[in-house]
């Protein structure tokens, strides 16, 4: 094997339709680039959703002499707290629920809204009713059970399920995600086609040497093998250029986002090696299969 | 060394014959003409020998292989071991005269210093010392011929297959290019040259080979092109 000599026809080859190749190039790295954003994105949605996974509780409000709701005859009574509290512990689906009281319940609104102290000013202790945070076993299933035992019973305003909440977060996200895969999926289709036109293009002008080549007795391998390389070189340059799409992508992007929320589920950067180097696999199989299947169509022996 | 046993070749959506019932043997070291009108089926011939076709029916055996049982896999190395010059030279434009020659070393992996003194030794042989740098538009034909037998010779081959090699060159030049043939014939290898031109034929006083619609009309140890011309 003379190295060499195959890498000197790469290079010809590479140059001799360098537009074809900068189209190849460039292809290649956005369809991997929006492929990767998906997968990030995937990754984002899922770890987002474990940490709310975790955190997720019924909120049941009790009434307070505010509440407006016609089941509420005025502030809660102690026997009916006590009564909601066995009624909730002894569920078997209930894996904790927490009493916060007004007091407790105001501090923890003031944390939060703490960068808007003029907003906190406006809301008096008496405004947040105290509640039952209850947590689940296992949200998903037993939310219905739950909360219909502890709706309309007396002194309870109102049952709220922060699933419901983040469901059309969720269904955001989700959306958000599918749109960019869907979108990466077609620029994969088309940088296939170019792929496959440009390998054949590149046999086409190489087709006197490939003939003489074929004419004394160079094996496939070696006719094949400059051809193969350069798809596959065209895919790393794309890949190359897809990572540090992705980088700019986490860096601004997700981690800008990131900000937006007092929680901390941002992607760590082993994530994002991870998915560059899924999209390395998946631009280097698809060149390289593509330039094969290619080269068995158009170089016969 | 070449071997037809009762080839036919039909070629798809084709209902004549482009070869037909063809049984002969080339020995090695031989020197042979094959002659016959346009479509008499010389290049398919050829092309057979080659492996660049199959035969419909019968068996060909080359260099002592039954090319039917030869896989995809061994082809390119049956092909190393015959050279091909062909009537509109094929050579590279963008190659000189050296790198045309060395190319057919380095696509079959020839180590750079073995290139190095082969690759001087058959343009010499050809005829062409001193004309290394030369690019191909800079030569004339008769030389461009040289070159391309230079490159069909330099890896040695035990059969040389030339496709009307003299067909694009004066006659004053075909004579040197039939000088250089056979002087490669007399390295030990075997010539088969497919030809129109009677006057090369006559003079040489080799075997011919006639065919005509794809069958062998002649065979003649001493022949010439043929009366019929």
């Amino acid at each position: 094997m003379r190295s060499n000599f195959v890498f000197q026809e790469i290079w010809v080859g590479l140059r001799r339709n360098l537009t074809m190749t900068v189209a190849l190039i460039v292809v290649v790295a956005i369809s991997l680039s929006l492929l990767g954003t998906g997968l990030l994105f995937v990754k984002q949605v899922d770890s987002t959703r474990t940490y709310w996974q975790s955190k997720v509780e019924i909120s049941v409000y009790l009434c307070t002499t505010a509440s407006p709701n016609p089941n509420c005859h005025g502030s809660i009574t102690p026997a009916q707290q006590q009564q909601i509290q066995t009624t909730l512990s002894s569920m078997p689906q209930v894996q904790s629920a927490t009493y916060v009281s007004q007091t407790q319940a105001y501090q923890l609104f003031k944390q939060d809204f703490s960068n808007d102290p003029s907003y906190v000013s406006t809301v008096k202790e008496t405004d947040i009713p105290p509640s039952f945070e209850v947590k689940l076993r296992n949200p998903e299933a037993d939310y219905n059970i739950v909360a219909s035992a502890v709706t309309g019973a007396p002194g309870v305003d109102s049952v709220i399920d922060e699933m419901t909440i983040l469901d059309k977060f969720y269904r955001l996200l989700d959306g958000a995600r599918n749109a960019v895969i869907v979108v990466a999926l077609i620029l994969v289709v088309a940088a296939v086609l170019l792929v496959a036109n440009t390998i054949r293009l590149s046999a086409f002008n190489r087709r006197r040497e490939t003939g003489i080549m074929r004419l004394v007795g160079a094996s496939n391998f070696y006719i094949q093998l400059p051809f193969l390389l350069e798809g596959v070189i065209a895919g790393l340059l794309g890949w190359a250029l897809a990572a540090a799409l992705l980088i700019g992508v986490k860096s601004l992007l997700l981690n800008n986002l990131q900000q937006y929320f007092s929680y901390n589920v941002g992607l760590s950067a082993t994530d994002l090696v991870e998915v560059i180097l899924l999209a390395m696999f998946v631009g280097v199989l698809l060149c390289g299969v593509t330039s094969f299947v290619t080269l068995r169509r158009y170089l016969r022996v | 060394m070449i071997n037809f046993d009762n080839v036919t070749k039909i070629y798809p959506n084709q209902n004549r014959a482009a070869l037909e019932n063809v049984d002969l043997a080339v020995n090695k070291g031989e020197f042979v003409f094959l002659v016959g009108p346009s479509g008499s089926g010389k290049s398919t011939f050829l092309r057979l020998i080659l492996k660049e076709e199959r035969p419909s029916e019968g068996r060909i055996h080359v260099a002592g292989k039954d090319l039917a049982r030869l896989t995809n896999w061994k082809v390119p190395h049956l092909r190393r071991r015959i050279g091909c010059v062909f009537q509109d030279f094929r050579l590279l434009p963008n190659k000189n005269v050296y790198q045309n020659v060395a190319f057919a070393l380095e696509v079959i992996g020839k180590p750079r210093r073995f290139i190095r003194r082969v690759v001087p030794e058959v343009i010499d042989l050809v005829g062409l010392e001193g004309k290394h740098e030369r690019m191909p538009d800079e030569l004339s034909g008769g030389e461009q011929q040289r070159v391309a037998m230079a490159r069909a010779f330099v890896n040695r081959p035990m059969i040389l297959l030339a496709d009307e090699p003299t067909g694009n060159i004066d006659p004053a030049t075909s004579i040197g290019i039939m000088k250089v043939l056979d002087r490669i014939n007399r390295t030990g290898t075997t010539v088969v040259m497919a030809t129109h031109d009677a006057a090369i034929v006559d003079s040489m006083r080799k075997r011919v080979i006639e065919l005509e619609y794809g069958k062998v009309v002649r065979d003649q140890v001493r022949g010439v092109y043929g009366q019929a011309y």
